[in-house]
């Protein structure tokens, strides 16, 4: 082998074992299927409408989503709501005005809440910030056709509760199989099959909600995903033309001075 | 410029003549893309074209995003996302300006490492070689304070660790240490200013670039058989070499196009792959990540201070982990006059070979051990690489020059390019030119 190749070999490996650098100890992700994952994934439209519904329905009691606007709702490669429903949705809501300091019904420009509850982290990257997968075995360029992580974390979260409780130091701690230590101060969010009610009539059982809010997250994390995907395939595609070109033009312009191709 | 006889510019317009009397910026051009080149390099020798490309793509990438960014403690971590979110391609912008930076270690390791193998190093090529380890002294500390800026978890807790280091030297370790951050901690200061270098040191890097250029191109490139270039007359140097246009420029093109593909898909479909996901949690000094890793291209160095657990004579343990990872870099500066190998490339040298490859292994366990935590046995592997890594260079180096046998060198360049590639119709078009002088 050239010394090329065993440089990208020996590089390549090395990238794959130092790149998802320490996933953190906790207990087994389960790898759930994601409409988003892979080079041609795309986010599930509908999905991601009923995930905004879990998290207005249960999450938003606690946690905010402070890097999110509402005008976002309505953009292409998301929920894509109407702009009269993005324009309902957040005068559902009550922001301060940053310039009167009154509190108004927020308009499409505004961002969501940031978190009612001090404890609750905000969510806006949260599919971003936690390493999903534990090697070695889930390593192997896990991102590239797996995605990154962070839902099936998040989805595994949500169903990880064990029903068990212990206090200490005057706050409750709830059994979690799936949180780094094995205790969360979050109280199980859902609870029950048909928590929420979904107008598309998709039946909600406890692990359909948590993959639809953890997808509606990850949109919410990345929500220029599926512009990301589709430049990356033309990216990718234009570039391995012209190099196909570059490499027979180089081949043409050698071949004057070489009789065989070592 | 290059001391390879060749043909030299001459203006042949008047308004050639015209530039070229007042300033010889033309006759530098073609002199530059002209130069005569050493026919038989690898593909090794692309490295060098996609480092360019790195440092134009950093500063142009780089330059835009510092018009959207908010350099404060309060306002980074927001404006990185607002760049993401609202700025019109700013998440391309960013995500290939942060996976850029790994394109651009990845280029200048390979560089690195076939510089070490094939002897560019050696006479008279010094200053190039410690020209470019300048470079990459200065990409480290420009990385560095880069990783810095989007304010994240292992931004404020890398730059609190890596800061910290310089409050290990004895006596004024700590006042270098609040010189450096412009205060007690890592805040507003510290940001600040390295804001202020990481959009200053590129510049220097490409100063520096130029100059390396520069002067490889007074030596003449390397080659794989380390045998120079002829010298004795233009036809002579001819049949060593081919000019940089059209013959290494389209190759190198090629070699670039090829890697930006692998590039564009990283970013395109995995970006964030080589990041660490508490960067995307903002920067909380009462909170402590679990473990403080920097990013991969640190982690072979990173190691290497981990690696010193126990104190060296009456050095601490933290200053002689300090001493290990600069020393590992000074190594490398004098490896010149470390090699006393008369034969240049290690294509001829059967046992540097193996000690070279090894060394390569060293430094992929390194990089492994750094990513892990530091506990056995990836401590007792980061300690026996890092000790490889030393005795190579002080050890087995200078040893190796007198004990080993090298193998037969080819003559010539063109003896070594013939017996790869056959003569083409060139050779023999030169060759039936030349036979009946015989």
């Amino acid at each position: 082998m050239t010394m090329l190749g065993k440089i990208l070999l020996a590089a390549a490996a090395a990238l794959l074992l130092a790149g998802p650098v320490l996933a953190q100890e906790g207990g087994e992700v389960t790898d759930f299927r994601f409409s988003f994952e892979g080079p041609f994934g795309r986010y599930d439209q509908a999905q991601l409408q009923r995930g905004l519904q879990v998290y207005t329905e249960v999450c938003s009691a606690c946690h905010g989503l402070r890097y999110v606007t509402y005008r976002e709702l309505g953009e292409p490669g998301g929920p894509t709501f109407t702009s009269d429903q993005v324009l309902a949705y957040a005068a559902m809501h009550d922001v301060t005005d940053a310039e009167t300091g009154e509190t108004r019904p927020a308009i499409p420009s505004d961002h969501f809440q940031t978190s009612p509850n001090e404890m609750a982290p905000d969510l806006s990257l949260m599919a971003k910030a936690r390493a999903g997968f534990h090697g070695p075995a889930g390593l192997l360029f896990n991102q590239f056709v797996h995605g990154i992580g962070g839902p099936e974390y998040i989805t595994s979260l949500l169903l990880g509760f064990n029903g068990e409780e212990h206090e200490q130091a005057g706050v409750t701690l709830y059994g979690n199989t799936v949180f780094p230590g094995g205790w969360i101060s979050m109280p199980p969010p859902l609870t029950y099959d048909g928590q929420v009610t979904y107008a598309d009539g998709t039946a909600a059982t406890k692990q359909q909600m948590s993959e639809d809010v953890a997808a509606f997250l990850m949109w919410a994390a990345e929500p220029k995903m599926m512009a990301r995907k589709s430049v990356g395939v033309t990216a990718v595609l234009f570039l391995a033309v012209l190099a196909g070109l570059l490499w027979y033009t180089n081949k043409r312009i050698w071949a004057p001075h070489k009789s065989r191709h070592a | 410029m290059s001391g390879i006889p060749h043909d030299h510019y001459e203006p042949k317009t008047q308004a050639e003549k015209w530039v070229e009397s007042r300033l010889p910026i033309l006759g530098l051009i073609h002199s530059t893309l002209f130069i005569p080149t050493p026919r038989n390099l690898n593909w090794m020798w692309i490295w060098g074209i996609v480092l360019a490309f790195c440092l134009v793509l950093q500063i142009a990438t780089g330059v835009v995003l510092v018009m959207h960014f908010n350099p404060s403690v309060s306002g980074a971590f927001a404006s990185a996302e607002h760049i993401m979110r609202d700025v019109r391609g700013g998440w391309a912008l960013r995500y290939v300006h942060a996976n850029g930076a790994s394109l651009f270690f990845f280029a200048v390791y390979c560089h690195i490492f076939r510089g070490i193998y094939y002897g560019s190093y050696k006479t008279p090529r010094e200053i190039t070689w410690i020209i470019g380890m300048l470079i990459f002294l200065l990409m480290m500390a420009t990385a560095f304070m880069g990783y810095v800026l989007p304010w994240g978890q292992m931004s404020f807790w890398g730059a609190t660790v890596i800061t910290g280091l310089f409050s290990a030297i004895p006596l004024i370790g700590s006042d270098i240490q609040t010189w450096l951050l412009g205060g007690p901690a890592v805040d507003n200061a510290t940001l600040n200013r390295f804001f202020s270098l990481h959009y200053l040191l590129p510049f220097v890097i490409a100063g520096l670039v130029i100059v390396h250029i520069w002067s490889f191109h007074t030596t003449g490139n390397n080659n794989p058989t380390g045998v120079e270039v002829r010298r004795g007359s233009k036809e002579e140097a001819r049949k060593d070499t081919l000019p940089f246009w059209p013959y290494f420029v389209i190759k190198d093109l090629f070699a670039l196009v090829f890697v930006l593909t692998i590039f564009a898909a990283i970013v395109g479909f995995m970006p964030n792959f080589l990041g660490h996901p508490d960067n995307y949690i903002e920067a909380n000094p009462l909170k402590t990540p679990a473990h403080i890793v920097p990013e991969w291209y640190f982690l072979p160095f990173y190691a290497m201070l981990r690696a010193i657990t126990f104190d060296i004579l009456w050095i601490n343990s933290k200053l002689a982990g300090v001493l290990t990872m600069f020393g590992s870099i000074a190594v490398l500066l004098l490896l010149p006059w470390l090699d006393t190998s008369r034969v240049r490339s290690g294509r001829y040298r059967p046992m540097f070979k193996v000690w070279f490859w090894l060394l390569f292994v060293a430094f992929v366990l390194l990089m492994w051990c750094g990513s892990q935590p530091p506990e056995q046995p990836f401590v007792i592997i980061s300690q026996l690489s890092t000790l490889y890594w030393f005795v190579f260079f002080l050890v087995i180096m200078p040893l190796l020059g007198v004990v080993e046998k090298p193998l037969p060198l080819p003559e010539t360049i063109e003896a070594d390019f013939l017996a790869r590639y056959g003569p083409g119709e060139e050779g023999m078009a030169r060759a039936a030119i030349s036979d009946p002088a015989e």
